[in-house]
């Protein structure tokens, strides 16, 4: 293993900073049990690729970051929007084709993208945004303007060739990018051992990156690693690779729910029981007393409130008109 | 030196594109240039020779033979606040960034409804009889002019190349600009050292003329003029029109030439079928069909693989006597 060995322990992170964590991950939550809702009362077009059980990736990497750093996302995006700061509003918007949407109702559930948060875009392409992310890092480097590039991607990407030869320039040219790979174990509906030759992390040290492989279900040790090659690669050391194991607790898009064929009932029961991020760090934050049950209830509650409204606002605005449909073809 | 005046100078058609990257280098520090051997080298053609030594290796960057690789890392460049020239040694390795420009470049302006902007240029090479053989001879343009989001430019001439290379640029889309390779060396004419920009989309009349519409591209529009000056010893009265860009596409220029002389040929180096001829063409067709006294015809590179042997590859490509016979007969002289 090539790199630091990052091993700072999470009562460095603040009290705000842990409760947080615990917000961003909840807000995700829901904000995707009413995507499955609305996709299956038939609200919502298009796909829904559900992020529930993979939040502590997002929450721990994006509270890692300022707000001008750059994430790229994937096809299972919203986590990663949301935890970069996202509207719901605009989100939900988008969702269902809304005017009002991020995208003008152009992008739709995998293509959200949002200058404002630097959000470079959720890409539907797997393994198309290594690219990017690379290339933002680049500018980044360039323009000296200290900004750091998170590319997101399942470990679905690791068949595609872009990512390795992302990975070559990005150590070539000491480019402060983060590829965090988010392993849930499964390339849509195969196993990713039937998929995947070698090692994952061995791949990155094959140029030369520095790589970790930690717990995706521990946001705060998700923070802890993130934090610290985020800072590494800002003060210009360049690129890591980091592997966080995980598990996506839906079917690889809403529709998908007979899945006994690739994966056992039993170990989607295990993860859902024994690894839930949400409920492991709840129960850390009371058990370290940072937190008791009703103040993790009331943010909650609270976050419930603001995810209906959202899908009320997203549900009462407008279709775009017919004349957007040929606008910003071009600049 | 102080210039007081714009000279006009002969330049090569290669010595005019690296004069329109160099001044837009030095008039935006956010240009830089980045592909295969570009820098020392120079690129493979030598046309860029003694731009690294005026800006330097963090401006004119050699990269890695990983054409997907730079130039994804190209797209994410423009987005975050530079303006990339992304350096493509041959238009046959378009079906390697193919994904990057397609599903990336082109589409994430409007996926994104309009927030993100991504003002990117690849440069690349098109035309056969190099004896290059099959992957390294082909005339591609027709790929990325299919493509909703992306601009194409295919320039004839040195100047028509400098001031489309220096509006690529400054464009805030992916423009892709094809170079015809051929041309670098051979092709020269007048170019003004000042700061000219041609604005794409706008075609060019390179010959005036009353009885056939000759629509050329790219090294064509030399197959076209050689053509005209034949058949005007038969009493035919050729205009050359070169659209210079297939998108956006000066439609207008090319109907009202076409309604003008009544009929007309399209040649491309590209290949025919589904191709830029048979685009142009149609348009031709539906713009100009109660003037046209005869079928719109095209000529475009044989429906083959280049082949590598030089009396092979020379069949492949439209001529002169072709464009020549092709006129008489619908001319009827």
């Amino acid at each position: 293993m090539s790199g630091v060995k990052p091993k700072a322990s999470a009562s460095a992170i603040g009290k705000d900073q842990l409760l947080r964590f615990y917000k961003q991950m909840v807000a995700i939550r829901l904000f995707e049990e009413r995507v499955n809702d609305l996709y299956t009362r038939a609200l919502m077009p298009g796909l829904a690729h559900l992020y529930i059980g993979e939040e502590a990736i997002a929450v721990g990497v994006c509270e890692a970051l300022r707000k001008d750093d750059y994430v790229t996302s994937t096809h299972r995006g919203h986590g990663h929007c949301l935890a970069k700061g996202a509207s719901p509003n605009l989100m939900f918007a988008e969702l269902l084709g809304k005017e009002a949407g991020y995208c003008k109702g152009k992008g739709g559930s995998m293509h959200i993208a949002d200058p404002g948060t630097g959000n470079l875009g959720a890409n539907a392409i797997v393994g198309g945004s290594a690219g990017i992310a690379t290339g933002a890092a680049y500018a980044s480097k360039y323009l000296k303007n200290g900004r750091v590039a998170i590319c997101f991607f399942g470990e679905g990407a690791l068949g595609q060739g872009i990512l390795y030869e992302e990975m070559n320039l990005a150590q070539l040219w000491k480019l402060p990018v983060i590829f965090v790979c988010e392993n849930n174990g499964y390339n849509e509906y195969t196993h990713f051992s039937e998929s995947t030759a070698g090692s994952v992390t061995g791949r990155a040290q094959g140029f030369g990156i520095a790589t970790e492989t930690a717990d995706g279900q521990n946001v705060r040790e998700v923070y802890t690693i993130a934090s610290k090659y985020i800072e590494r690669a800002r003060s210009g050391e360049g690129p890591a690779f980091l592997e966080f194991k995980t598990y996506r607790y839906h079917g690889h898009h809403v529709g998908d729910i007979a899945r006994a064929y690739y994966r056992p009932k039993a170990e989607e029961q295990e993860w859902v029981t024994q690894r839930d991020p949400v409920t492991l760090h709840g129960e850390w934050l009371m058990s370290n007393g940072v937190a008791d049950r009703a103040a993790l209830d009331a943010i909650q509650e609270a976050l419930i409130t603001e995810m209906d409204a959202a899908v009320e606002f997203a549900v009462a605005s407008p279709y775009p008109d017919p004349i957007r449909v040929t606008e910003d073809i071009y600049a | 030196m102080a210039q007081t005046a714009t000279a006009v100078r002969e330049l090569t058609f290669g010595d005019a594109i690296k004069e329109a990257i160099a001044e837009e280098m030095r008039r935006d520090s956010r240009v830089v240039l980045m592909g295969e051997d570009v820098a020392e080298a120079g690129t493979t053609f030598k046309v860029l020779t003694g731009l690294v030594e005026e800006f330097g290796t963090t401006r004119v960057i050699d990269t890695p033979i990983s054409e997907a690789g730079f130039t994804g890392l190209g797209v994410g460049a423009a987005m975050a606040g530079m303006r990339p020239i992304i350096d493509i040694m041959f238009g046959d390795f378009m079906t390697i960034i193919m994904d990057q420009l397609v599903n990336q470049a082109a589409k994430i302006h409007y996926m994104s409804g309009g927030h993100w902007k991504v003002p990117m240029v690849v440069r690349c090479t098109m035309g056969a009889t190099r004896r290059s053989a099959a992957q390294h001879s082909q005339s591609l343009h027709a790929w990325p002019s299919h493509v909703p989001g992306l601009k194409v430019i295919v320039p004839s001439t040195p100047y028509d190349a400098k001031g489309l290379f220096k509006a690529a640029v400054r464009d805030d889309n992916p423009v892709v600009i094809f170079e015809h390779k051929i041309s670098y060396r051979k092709v020269k004419g007048p170019v003004p050292d000042d700061d000219y920009i041609i604005p794409l989309g706008v075609a060019d009349v390179k010959r005036e003329g009353t009885d056939i519409t000759l629509i050329a591209l790219s090294s064509m529009v030399q197959v076209a003029l050689g053509a005209a000056k034949m058949l005007e010893e038969v009493g035919i009265s050729a205009e050359v029109v070169d659209p210079r860009t297939t998108w956006p596409l000066d439609e207008k220029t090319l109907i009202e030439s076409a309604k003008k002389t009544s009929r007309c040929i399209v040649i491309d180096e590209g290949y025919g079928r589904y191709g830029v001829t048979g685009e142009l063409a149609s348009v031709v067709q539906e713009g100009a069909f109660y003037y046209l006294d005869a079928p719109v015809r095209r000529l475009g590179a044989m429906h083959v693989p280049i082949p590598f042997s030089p009396s092979l590859e020379d069949m492949t490509v439209p001529t002169e006597s072709q464009v020549f016979d092709v006129a008489r007969e619908l001319c009827n002289k």
